[in-house]
Formats: structure tokens, C-alpha cells, sequence
């Protein structure tokens, strides 16, 4: 089966890395899926969850904040300045923070925590 | 205990106080080179894809850009001097400051006028002490700085760099760049405007010299490489104030441990110069006690 080489970078560590065979990113102009053969694109992403379906069947999600995604040459790179795997997410810590910035009325602080939420499965996709 | 060998005995003791003080922060700043370097290894990949992208975006497409077009007629320079938030590191935060000052000059002797921004207490003082004007400064970090650190001064920088009017035409960045444990060099680089030519990858290979293919840009170029400048100006501000804060901690390493050796050379010396005041003092009790039973000797025969 036809796969890619992915890596999920943030600003001061590399998050993850390793083969899939469909990544799906939200982008500027929407949700864009890729897979191994795409033509060579470089976009912007937006805070959302990234979707990563391995070669070896198992899915990998992370919340991903700002930043940008490249794919040439099968190999697809994800830049964020903060990305989480779904596994490192603080429910609880993100509920709080939620919480907080509905009660401030910060559209981003809440979009970033809503998203942290998403990634981890304890939200339907608004 | 005689007075002179009194007052020998508090030195040695106050400077084994201080060696022990030195030697704790020496053994500090080694566990930190490490942690630091680390920091500096893990945010290379990013900053190496990020700078790949950044090149492709401008080599494919034609895509203009304030952050990338050259003034001819600059009038404004902005210089960010990175140093120490705290001392006893050697000439590291002097070394930085200086650098600091002789590109101002130079930026001035070109006919701009430099508007300074600084991150660290000692370049703050610095500049505090001699009444020179400071356009922002940032503290509190220099030692461990993260990603958030450095979007907030880049946030500024670009701002004052996009402005239209009373902004800057450039921005330069004075850091110290660790090049090993024993050797830290203070250097100055042009962030703004971009200069394609001159972006390099971590390995020090110019950025241009790969080959790019055919990218589909989304939204459009100009959309890309409106998101992707910042970034690319944060991470390397960010990589410089990671690269700064390993070059503190050698600096401070090394400035301790020949604290530490020299406290070791002051004890032994003390040391020394104590044996010998106690035994001069035993020879002159000595010679007290044989002058006092001769007098004794010398008079009891006179009396027989």
C-alpha cells in the first residue's frame, strides 16, 4: 500500500513522526485530506484538529494552533507553533480554560480550547 | 589565637563560603548547557522546514511582500540586543552590549537613525545607566526562553516594522551564537528585509541552493507568505534568544569555575600565610619563656 512520511512539528519539539496513508488538516480553504501521490501543496492551516491514519491502522489526532503544511515528494510536513497529541491533552485543564474564555469573550481562547476538546473525542465537531 | 592569625582564619573561612557558593552555581550552569542545547536541537527541524518553505514560497512564485521589499531610502533602523537577565557570566552580557553599540554606530555612520529594543536586565541597565533610549525591552526569560517569549517581542517587532508611518525600513538582531562549550560568539545579522540570498538552514548551507517543485499555493502565494514572514521571524528570534541562553550558561560556567579555582589558590595561600603566623607566634612565646627563666637564672644567681 501506497504511504506517506509524515512529521507534525511545533515550534520547540518535533511531536510526531512516521508513516500514513491519509492525513486530514484544516486549512484555509477547508478541511483537505492528502494522500501518498498529491500534487505538491504548501497551505496554510488553521486551528482544528489534524487527523493521522497510520499504515498500521491506528489513527493519531492532534490539536494543532496556527502554523502550515507542506507535502512534496511523499512527504508531508505539519508546522505548528502548538500542536498536542490527543493523548497529552488535559480534559479537565481544557474544560477550564473553556470555560474561562467564554466567561472573557476571547473567540481565540476559545476556538483553541474547544479544538484541544475535539482532538481528544469529548466534543461533537461544531 | 594572635590577631594576625585571627584575621587569616576568617578569610579562609569567608572565601571557602564563596568557593562553595561559585562551585554550586558552576555545577548549575553545566546541567543547564545541556538542557539548553536540547532546546536548541528540538527546534531545529521547525525552524529548518519553516525556512525551506519560506524560500520556496518566494522562488516559485512572484509574490511581493513588505516584509521581503527593500527600501532604497532607509531611514530607520531597528537593532534587538540580546543579553542576561542576571551577571556573574563573564563577559557574555558585555560582549552582546558591545556588539550592539559598534552596529548602531555603524547604522548611524550610514545616516539612520537606530531605535533600540533589548531583552535582559543587564542590557536594559546598560543602557538605563548612560540615558540611552530605549524603544521596548523584555526581561525575565534570558535564561530559558520559549516559544511564547519570542512571538511576543517578534508581535512588536513587525509591528513597529509594518507601521505606516513612524516604523522602521530595517531590523537587525545582536545575539551571542554558541558555537561550543568553550567558544560563544556575539554576531549581528539583518532579519528585515528578507534577503533570499542570504537565508541559511542550521547547517549553515544556503536555503536556495535545493531544489523546490511546483507547489499548489493555498490560499495564494501572497496569502502563504503573509502567514508564513511572521513565523519565520519569530523562530528566528526564537532560535536566537535559545542559542543566546546556552551561550549565558557556558559563559557562566566557565566564569565560575575560575571563581571557584581561584578561591582554591586564595585558600591555599591563606593557608600558608596562617601556618606561618601561628609559628611565628610559638617562636616568640618560645623565646619569651627561655628570655623569662634566663632573667629568673640571672637573678637568682646574683643573689647567692
Amino acid at each position: 500500500m501506497a504511504e506517506l512520511h509524515v512529521e507534525l512539528v511545533a515550534a520547540d519539539r518535533k511531536v510526531w513522526s512516521g508513516a500514513a496513508t491519509i492525513v486530514v488538516a484544516r486549512t484555509a480553504s477547508g478541511d483537505t485530506g492528502i494522500m501518498p501521490g498529491h500534487t505538491p501543496v504548501l497551505s496554510v492551516l488553521e486551528t482544528g484538529p489534524v487527523t493521522i491514519r497510520t499504515t498500521d491502522g491506528g489513527t493519531v489526532v492532534a490539536a494543532v494552533h496556527g502554523g502550515f503544511i507542506s507535502f512534496a515528494d511523499n512527504k508531508l510536513s505539519l508546522l505548528a507553533e502548538i500542536a498536542e497529541l490527543a493523548d497529552e491533552i488535559d480534559v479537565a485543564r481544557a474544560e477550564r480554560a473553556l470555560e474561562t474564555a467564554k466567561s472573557e469573550l476571547d473567540a481565540h481562547a476559545e476556538r483553541r480550547a474547544e479544538v484541544r476538546l475535539l482532538a481528544v473525542g469529548h466534543r461533537k465537531a461544531a | 589565637m594572635g590577631a594576625q592569625l585571627r584575621v587569616y582564619k576568617r578569610r579562609i573561612r569567608s572565601v571557602t563560603a564563596t568557593k562553595k557558593i561559585t562551585k554550586a552555581m558552576e555545577m548549575i550552569s553545566a546541567s543547564r548547557i545541556v538542557k539548553a542545547q536540547r532546546a536548541v536541537a528540538a527546534s531545529t527541524p521547525y525552524a529548518d522546514e519553516l525556512t525551506r518553505a519560506v524560500t520556496a514560497v518566494a522562488t516559485r512564485s512572484n509574490a511581493k511582500h513588505p516584509l521581503t521589499t527593500e527600501n532604497p531610502n532607509a531611514a530607520r533602523a531597528a537593532v534587538l540586543v540580546i543579553a542576561a537577565d542576571r551577571g556573574l557570566a563573564g563577559g557574555y552580557s558585555t560582549n552582546a552590549i558591545k556588539q550592539g553599540v559598534a552596529l548602531s554606530a555603524k547604522l548611524r555612520a550610514e545616516g539612520k537613525d537606530v531605535v533600540t529594543y533589548l531583552v535582559g536586565r543587564k542590557s536594559v541597565s546598560y543602557y538605563n545607566f548612560r540615558n540611552l533610549e530605549v524603544a521596548g525591552s523584555w526581561t525575565g526569560f534570558s535564561d530559558k526562553p520559549t516559544y511564547g517569549d519570542a512571538k511576543m517581542v517578534a508581535a512588536e517587532l513587525i509591528e513597529a516594522f509594518t507601521a505606516e508611518t513612524g516604523g522602521v525600513d530595517e531590523l537587525h538582531l545582536v545575539s551571542t551564537k554558541f558555537e561550543s562549550m568553550l567558544t560563544q560568539t556575539a554576531v549581528d545579522a539583518r532579519l528585515l528585509p528578507l534577503k533570499l540570498d542570504e537565508v541559511q538552514l542550521s547547517d549553515d548551507r544556503p536555503a536556495k541552493a535545493e531544489i523546490f517543485p511546483l507547489y499548489d499555493f493555498e490560499p495564494s502565494a501572497e496569502g502563504v507568505l503573509d502567514a508564513l514572514l511572521p513565523r519565520y521571524v519569530e523562530s528566528r528570534i526564537y532560535n536566537a534568544l535559545l542559542q543566546s541562553a546556552a551561550s549565558e550558561h557556558a559563559a557562566r560556567r566557565r566564569a565560575m569555575k575560575s571563581a571557584t579555582d581561584n578561591a582554591g589558590e586564595l585558600i591555599k595561600s591563606l593557608t600558608r600565610l596562617a601556618n606561618s603566623a601561628r609559628q611565628a607566634e610559638i617562636t616568640q612565646e618560645i623565646s619569651e619563656i627561655v628570655g623569662g627563666a634566663n632573667a629568673l637564672a640571672d637573678a637568682s644567681r646574683g643573689s647567692e
